[in-house]
């Protein structure tokens, strides 16, 4: 039993670890946009480039 | 490699020769590669960023809208909209509808990124809303909005209709109870499993595991169950009984059970069962929740579009773009050729008279006449030259802002509305308390065990009939249905719409703008030669006038001719060709009804006659006779004049009609339907509608339609329009369908499962799996309400 002493706080520890990441990825506004972040993986040049030509 | 692989692009390849290389739509025989001078810009443009990989990133996603950008620049002027910020940097924020996949963002943010003073542009997808932020003057922002719409999106000022759609605390703070309560279930669970197959545990031991869960479980019930308790106690304090309230009464009663248990270090605590409870409602709720916003988005979208500022004329005669709350009565406006007068007024001096398209407000399919220093009513259309409005009423104090409150009391008395969820429930509680209360007395006082013994089966049989299928039976049919319905472009933006809508029996439709197109389009006339409407249509190119482009819009592919001249009130010019009213066109004689333009290649040439009317819809017959297989009864209530109703009446196939309708007259037609205990379901779409579509039983308002009318609405009809009605009410009777059967299983789940807590023979893990196989079986039935509705519907 005296595993439990050091596994059960250990378990618990981790596990509100978790749940505080949970509440800082709400705070965050992470879940404002799930479609726009769903595509926004797909793209692989997200820095900016240089103008090749002026748009006017 | 085959013959056969080297033959098989080739289909595909003139399959997409065939659409705009842009926007995507058909083209018409003779067009190359693009259907409009429009969309060729763009696609010059988006290859001039190097931002090419748009178009094959879209094929990709495939769901792509129509991306047509619009003949004319925005109207509205951004730069007073822009926030400075420090080191003179400016931000907007945007509305861009026409966002629709992941390669629209990509574009938009990448075509903003590549102007050299932007310092950041983040467009959301689900919300439709840009911001962007760049160093330099607040006036770029008027740019910034012109690239957009030459790529072909539609930008607003985002409005704080838009805000109110998308922030949402209340659906936030859902979330996070779900959070909370998933990860109190998962730990207390991990000690509970712990106890239920440590048959061989010590005493100690096993109180330590009771004390741990309820260290655990308790935090966690009082903290995730706040949305459940603050719901009941409002249903309590109003006399009422609903669902949070036995949800409330069932996660309570099984805390204040599992501490009396662990305070006895009795065999089980029920903690677990608590929270994996409060957990799976959340998350049926926050599902809900998110169907709806995105509904509720849509809705904010097409109201933004119709926002916009309005034009003040300064003492100085200036003229400048303002927010339509930032005019006072006395202020003159400019109200330009098919512009919505959005307060009330009165036609400033000169000899002119304003031609007004007053179909919103009366419902006439006419433009009415008005002389100078008429009042002219807010939300009428100026279909002729631009002309001066002295401002008599604020918008808050004027006539639209009264129809507003009108129907904010409308829809108060709407809310009474019973969902049957809460129906079940007020049945419901009273027998599960009995219930619990029964089990109670009869181990206590008829067995005679001790009283922390007899709560056992008690709160057992409370938290066995805690209405976990029946809590989450209703909100997953809703999820599915309104989901599927989205798609479809039906907007259903009240909770208990579409209970509503299923139980209708009598259709009320109004004629302009709903069987209707609503705007002017051009008759077909077989004596007229098509070479003097293509020539007609190249000079009205020139003019934003409604009838001027219902001609441009009947011939789409002639082009835009130069040098045409535009006398205000008159029509257009070039040399000697004309194109305008009959005096302008030096027609004598020419009957003075309806909606008509003349066309004359030169001084000497005959000239000829463009007659105009509002066309019924393509899909009403259709939709009318789709109606009726349902079983519903339909009439026509118009304001308009007796002879165009019946004529559309007959065209759509509905029997009764009303004509010179007005709104009061409306309202108590539908009153006096619901007297008669008929559910009417009302559609309309103008200002002239809204108290009606308020008070009818259920209400739909096409996507095009005026901004109060959709605000009384039930439901917003974008895309395919009239057509969506009746698949929308088939989805609503097949959802409720649905809905009915999943309550009737979990009650009957409970005819079983009761007896077994009450004899004392349920422990939490059978209480579990009750549990989970119960909300699993209303699930997998929910999902079937988002099947296509059979064809014979459409």
């Amino acid at each position: 039993m005296d595993a439990l002493i050091l596994l059960v706080p250990l378990a618990l520890f981790l596990g509100l670890l978790g749940l505080l990441f949970f509440l800082w990825t709400l705070r965050a506004r992470q879940y404002d946009d799930l479609d726009g972040a769903a595509s926004r993986i797909l793209f692989d040049d997200e820095t900016r480039r240089d103008p090749r030509s002026p748009a006017r | 490699m085959s013959m056969l692989g080297r033959i098989a692009p080739a289909p595909a390849a003139s399959l997409s020769a065939a659409a705009c290389a842009h926007c995507g739509a058909p083209l018409a025989a003779g067009q190359a590669r693009f259907c409009c001078a429009g969309c060729e810009g763009a696609h010059a443009l988006v290859a001039g960023l190097g931002l090419d990989a748009f178009y094959r990133r879209r094929d990709a996603a495939a769901s792509c809208g129509a991306l047509r950008p619009a003949a004319e620049p925005p109207a509205t002027d951004f730069a007073p909209l822009a926030r400075a910020g420090r080191d003179g940097s400016h931000s907007l924020e945007l509305m861009v509808a026409g966002l629709t996949c992941g390669a629209c963002v990509w574009l938009v943010e990448q075509a903003l990124a590549a102007e050299p003073e932007v310092l950041r542009a983040r467009a959301s997808l689900s919300a439709r809303r840009l911001t962007v932020a760049w160093r330099g003057p607040a006036e770029r922002a008027n740019d910034y909005a012109a690239l957009l719409a030459r790529l072909g999106f539609r930008v607003a000022p985002w409005s704080p209709a838009c805000l109110r759609a998308t922030e949402d605390e209340e659906g936030r703070a859902l979330v996070r109870a779900l959070g909370v309560a998933a990860f109190g279930a998962m730990n207390v669970m991990l000690v509970s499993v712990a106890v239920w197959v440590g048959w061989d545990m010590g005493e100690a031991t096993r109180a330590a595991m009771h004390w741990l869960a309820a260290l655990i479980g308790l935090p966690v019930i009082a903290v995730a169950g706040l949305p459940f308790y603050r719901s009941a106690a409002a249903a309590l304090r109003a006399g009422r009984a609903n669902m949070d309230l036995a949800i409330s009464i069932g996660v309570l009663a099984t805390a204040a059970m599992s501490l009396s248990e662990a305070i006895r270090n009795g065999p089980y605590t029920w903690f677990d069962g608590a929270t994996a409870l409060l957990a799976l409602l959340l998350a049926g709720r926050v599902l809900d929740r998110a169907a709806r916003r995105k509904a509720r988005q849509a809705v904010a979208e097409l109201l933004a579009l119709q926002e916009g500022g309005v034009t003040l004329l300064g003492e100085d005669g200036a003229a400048r773009t303002v927010p339509v709350e930032r005019v006072r009565p006395g202020d003159r406006l400019l109200v330009a050729s098919g512009e919505r007068l959005r307060l009330d007024g009165t036609l400033e001096g000169g000899a002119e008279e304003a031609l007004l398209d007053t179909s919103a407000i009366t419902g006439e399919s006419l433009p009415r006449r008005f002389a100078p220093g008429a009042a002219l009513p807010a939300g009428a259309v100026n279909m002729g030259a631009p002309f001066r409005l002295r401002v008599t009423a604020a918008a808050a104090d004027g006539s639209l802002a009264a129809m507003a409150r009108l129907l904010e009391r409308a829809e108060q008395a709407k809310s009474r509305f019973v969902s049957v969820a809460d129906r079940a429930a007020r049945l419901y509680v009273p027998v599960a308390l009995g219930v619990a209360l029964g089990t109670f007395l009869g181990w206590w006082g008829g067995v005679g065990v001790p009283w922390q013994e007899a709560l056992v089966p008690a709160v057992a049989a409370l938290i066995i009939t805690c209405p976990c299928a029946l809590a989450i039976a209703v909100p997953a049919v809703q999820v599915v249905a309104v989901g599927a319905l989205f798609r479809r472009g039906i907007l259903v933006a009240s909770p208990t719409a579409l209970e509503r809508l299923a139980t209708a029996d009598h259709a009320v439709l109004d004629k302009t703008g709903t069987l209707t197109e609503g705007r002017p389009v051009l008759l077909p006339d077989p004596a007229r030669d098509p070479a003097s409407l293509r020539a007609a249509a190249a000079l009205a190119h020139a003019s934003r006038h409604p009838l001027a482009r219902a001609l441009v819009q009947a011939c789409p592919d002639a082009p835009a001719a130069e040098g045409v001249r535009e006398i205000p009130g008159a029509g257009l010019a070039r040399g000697a060709e004309r194109l305008g009213s009959a005096a302008f066109c030096g027609v004598a004689g020419a009957p003075e009804e309806g909606m008509a333009l003349y066309y004359r290649a030169g001084s000497d040439a005959p000239a000829v006659a463009f007659r105009f009317a509002d066309r019924v819809r393509e899909d009403a017959p259709a939709a009318v006779a789709a109606l009726h297989r349902l079983g519903l009864s339909t009439e026509l209530l118009s304001g308009d004049g007796g002879k165009a109703v019946a004529r559309v009446a007959r065209a759509c196939g509905v029997g009764a009609w009303t004509a010179h309708a007005t709104p009061q007259a409306k309202a108590a037609r539908i009153e006096a339907l619901r007297a008669e205990g008929r559910r009417p379901l009302m559609v309309g779409d103008g200002i002239n509608d809204a108290a009606a579509l308020a008070l009818a039983h259920v209400s739909a308002s096409p996507g095009d339609g005026t901004d109060l009318a959709q605000t009384a609405s039930d439901l917003v009809l974008r895309g395919e329009g009239l057509a969506a009605l009746p698949a929308a009410i088939a989805t609503a009777r097949r959802a409720q369908r649905i809905a009915r059967q999943n309550i009737a299983f979990s009650l009957a789940y409970n005819v079983v499962a009761v007896p077994a807590a009450v004899a004392g023979l349920a422990t939490p893990l059978i209480a579990a799996a009750v549990m989970a196989s119960s909300s699993l079986a209303v699930i997998l039935n929910a999902l079937r309400a988002g099947r296509e509705p059979p064809p014979w519907t459409r």
